[in-house]
């Protein structure tokens, strides 16, 4: 490839986005975008299920999703009459090292937004009855859950690959852990993890950056915590030895889920770049690169069969994952493995890494015509340290990428003898 | 709101709707067909969608893996839909790379090859699409309450098919199916995005013009009167957990009764979305069967919605029932809240409400060009786009007394079907 695309000037880049660090730690990313009549604000702080402890699997989800349940100055009737009498939506979550909030407003409702954000966040109270009403939503969650074959194949493959580590608890927890959950543990965890410090908040849409800056300042910028611990020890893994089968049966299904794979890179190694380039063949590119080519196309197993790499501040994973028929199972695990090998044996093709390079790069307008993919992209930029510039020079990083470095991350990673393999459904 | 739009129609009878919108680097482009799973035959449904995935297999100047490749090699975002009324194909591209969908649009409109092998294939692929959603216990129900709501209309099945019917369709119902319905005469091409539409205009002609049209076969819908009775269903099958949908008749897209539907919709369950892409929708916490429902923890979740079709479809409401109570405890509070709707206007405030909602939602919608586009080609399949660019001044003029109205005709038990799936192990239920 030579030359940059046409399109480097429109991507996000320093001159177009405004960070600040505020003094209480919390970082804070605005992009305008005059275009829009909407406003996004979404934004993380350190305060995932990391942090609680084996008995109370699910605290910190639970934490963050009853923060609307009630604040000092408003309650549960009044936080939601506000936002959806004016088509504005704020909503909440919790991962393995974060809780996220998700806002969007028309942008004359961005003040109303804002306060009630710094609201929940600083001053949510927890009452007794909405606990009790979300335990009553999260158990038919997870008794739903229980049904799913994809979620269970998911789940169950994460607690084998990520064994003896947080990584292998599910955020939603268990049903025997929500039960234990009582109203002061949520007052607890939120009093000692919520708060400013490694925290960040983006904002796109039709605002002046200076103003947006202020609003963020006035509404988060006196927020402090002094019991807000920093990021956990990770315990290291153990290397996956053998073929790791498990099969969790759920009755009466007529598909199969499958879920294969291994460890893979984080998102802040080098092997990150190769790997992804090298998935994009495998198992993502056109209608799902190579996996797809063989599994669906050709042999027309399985709806979606795709390979995916799940890579954050941690060890991430590289997983397989198809819907099939039961009697189809093992000739769609063979169809993968296959995959495997001829990825770890041959380098891509000068033809299939050409492709994807031009793939990666050509879908980056793309991801930016919403605000909400703008978002998506600064809150990345921050939580991976990547650089204001990373857009700009994305199409450099990319295409630096060799043949053989891709083959030698696949070598490392992936070992078809060395799998974990989770399959949930009903076998016949 | 959107903006000036150009249209323009072919000779060969295919219109083009196009959009200028100068905001990102980038173009829409989708090809919508009037064809969906109402215009198929018992004993042949699907094959609407199923055709739509042999779409993907390539032409002779084209070939299966070729046409993915071209346009993912460009970054581009490409897929398919097919629904009651509808197909439709789209590719959003870089704004210099846009030819490439029409190209390849105006060669699979006629071109495509539906060889046996690759629909043999294709069966398999499509049964493990069907059995991916049997998986889902609403889809069980939804299926079965659908079924029921309609004695004839094609709109009693759903868009991917019988079972039945997906093992025993051959290559050739396929091929006449795509011969009969894809042609200019029954196609719109709406564009948006980054172009200049008298310039764009020139290339769309260049690739379409020399396309031949035929006649469409003449629709096999009949209309089809209210239900006379109200319907009772129940299915059981595995899990703990108990659902109930309601469906109700509700008006078609271009009736005038469905602006005010639109009221009661976002009052009883939140507003449904109208964007297909980076829209997002809004909870609906302070909706009117939230309140009644799940804030009295009778259930743990409810939603509902309403598309706008050519024929009038249905307004499903879909309750998750609280294990702790009975099915029926549940629909007796629903209906008290139905009830209520059918004695009192809803009041002005609660009109305004549904306005900003869809305001909002509109401002949404209208940051993705592929949304945008999708739009300028939707509103086509059963009116026009004026349809879009009036929404909010129609919705405007809604009044209490439209609304009430609208209730009294709609909201009506004898019209509607009831559904329960009960898990097979649970029993329903305690009280």
């Amino acid at each position: 490839m030579t030359g940059k695309s046409a399109f480097c000037n429109t991507l996000p880049g320093p001159e177009t986005i405004s960070r600040t660090r505020l003094s209480n730690g919390l970082t804070a990313l605005i992009r305008p975008n005059p275009d829009s009549l909407s406003v996004v604000v979404t934004g993380y702080l350190l305060a995932g299920a990391l942090y609680e402890p084996d008995e109370k699997l699910g605290l910190a989800h639970y934490t963050s999703l009853a923060l609307m349940r009630g604040t000092r100055t408003r309650d549960f009737k009044k936080i939601y009459a506000g936002l959806e009498n004016i088509g504005a939506s704020l909503s909440f979550g919790a991962s393995i090292h974060t809780m996220s909030f998700s806002g969007r407003a028309l942008v004359e409702d961005l003040p109303f937004l804002l306060q009630l954000l710094s609201e929940v966040l600083k001053t949510p109270t927890f009452p007794q009855e909405h606990v009790e009403k979300l335990r009553s939503q999260f158990l038919t969650g997870l008794a739903i859950r229980a049904q799913d074959t994809s979620e269970m194949a998911s789940l169950v493959f994460d607690r084998m690959l990520y064994a003896n580590h947080p990584y292998g608890r599910p955020e939603d927890g268990y049903t025997e852990t929500i039960k234990t959950i009582t109203a002061q543990d949520l007052i607890d965890f939120h009093a000692s993890h919520y708060g400013p410090t490694g925290g960040v908040v983006v904002m796109v849409g039709p605002i002046d950056p200076k103003q947006g800056m202020d609003l963020i300042a006035k509404h988060l910028g006196d927020w402090h915590n002094p019991l807000q611990p920093g990021e956990p020890f990770l315990p290291e893994l153990k290397p996956i030895s053998g073929i790791q089968r498990e099969h969790t049966a759920i009755p009466e299904k007529a598909q199969m889920d499958l879920v294969m794979g291994t460890l893979g890179p984080s998102r802040l190694s080098q092997d990150y770049y190769p790997a992804s380039l090298g998935n994009n063949i495998l198992g993502q590119f056109g209608m799902m690169g190579r996996i797809g080519e063989s599994v669906r196309e050709k042999s027309g197993l399985a709806y979606y069969a795709y390979s995916n790499m799940s890579a954050g501040v941690g060890p991430g994973s590289w997983e397989f994952v198809a819907g099939v028929n039961p009697t189809s199972l093992e000739r769609a695990i063979q169809l993968i493995n296959s995959e495997i090998k001829r990825f770890t044996t041959k380098p891509v093709s000068r033809e299939e890494l050409s492709d994807v390079k031009a793939n990666m790069v050509g879908r980056l307008p793309l991801a930016f015509e919403s605000n909400g993919g703008v978002a998506s992209a600064l809150i990345n930029l921050e939580r991976y340290q990547l650089g204001l510039d990373y857009y700009q020079h994305y199409e450099d990083l990319v295409n630096s990428i060799t043949r053989d470095e891709i083959l030698s991350v696949a070598q490392k990673y992936l070992h078809a003898e060395r799998m974990i393999i989770s399959t949930a459904g009903t076998l016949e | 709101m959107p903006g000036d739009i150009t249209t323009a129609q072919l000779s060969n009878g295919l219109k083009i709707r196009l959009k200028e919108i100068h905001t990102a680097p980038i173009i829409s482009s989708w090809m919508w067909y009037g064809v969906g799973s109402r215009n198929e035959l018992p004993g042949k449904t699907g094959l609407s969608h199923w055709v739509e995935h042999m779409q993907f297999k390539g032409t002779p100047t084209y070939p299966g893996g070729k046409l993915d490749k071209l346009i993912s090699r460009e970054g581009g975002s490409w897929n398919a839909f097919t629904f009651l009324d509808w197909t439709t194909y789209f590719e959003t591209l870089p704004k210099n790379k846009i030819t490439l969908a029409f190209k390849l649009e105006a060669d699979r409109m006629v071109n495509s090859r539906y060889e046996l092998c690759e629909v043999e294939s294709e069966r398999t692929v499509i049964i493990s699409e069907r059995e991916g959603s049997e998986n889902e216990p609403l889809f069980k129900l939804g299926e079965t309450v659908q079924k029921a709501a309609y004695k004839t209309h094609p709109y009693r099945n759903e868009v991917i098919g019988e079972k039945s019917d997906l093992t025993t369709i051959q290559r050739d119902d396929l091929y006449n199916h795509y011969f009969s319905y894809y042609t200019p005469a029954n196609a719109l091409l709406a564009v948006a995005g980054d172009f200049n539409s008298t310039e764009l205009l020139e290339v769309i002609r260049e690739q379409f013009d020399k396309l031949l049209s035929h006649q469409t076969p003449a629709s096999p819908v009949k209309k089809e009167a209210l239900p006379e009775h109200e319907t009772r269903l129940s299915i059981s099958g595995p899990g703990e957990t108990t659902y109930i949908q309601i469906a109700y008749r509700a008006p078609s897209g271009n009736d005038k009764d469905f602006m005010p539907f639109t009221v009661i919709d976002s009052l009883m369950t939140g507003p449904t979305g109208l964007n297909m892409f980076g829209g997002g929708s809004i909870s609906n916490k302070s909706s009117r069967l939230y309140r009644a429902l799940v804030d009295k923890e009778l259930a743990i979740g409810v939603g509902g919605g309403i598309q706008a079709t050519i024929d009038p479809f249905l307004y499903v409401i879909t309750i998750t029932v609280n294990p702790r109570h009975k099915a029926e405890t549940v629909l007796a509070a629903l209906d008290n809240e139905v009830h209520d709707l059918l004695e009192q206007p809803v009041s002005q405030k609660e009109v305004e409400r549904a306005i900003k909602q869809a305001r909002a939602l509109f401002a949404y919608g209208s940051e993705s060009i592929t949304n945008q586009a999708f739009w300028l080609g939707y509103s086509e399949m059963f009116a026009d786009y004026n349809w879009f660019t009036t929404y909010l001044d129609r919705l405007s003029t809604m009044t209490p007394k439209d609304s009430l109205a609208v209730c009294q005709k709609y909201l009506v038990d004898s019209a509607r079907v009831v559904g329960f799936y009960i898990p097979a192990i649970a029993g329903g239920g305690a009280e």
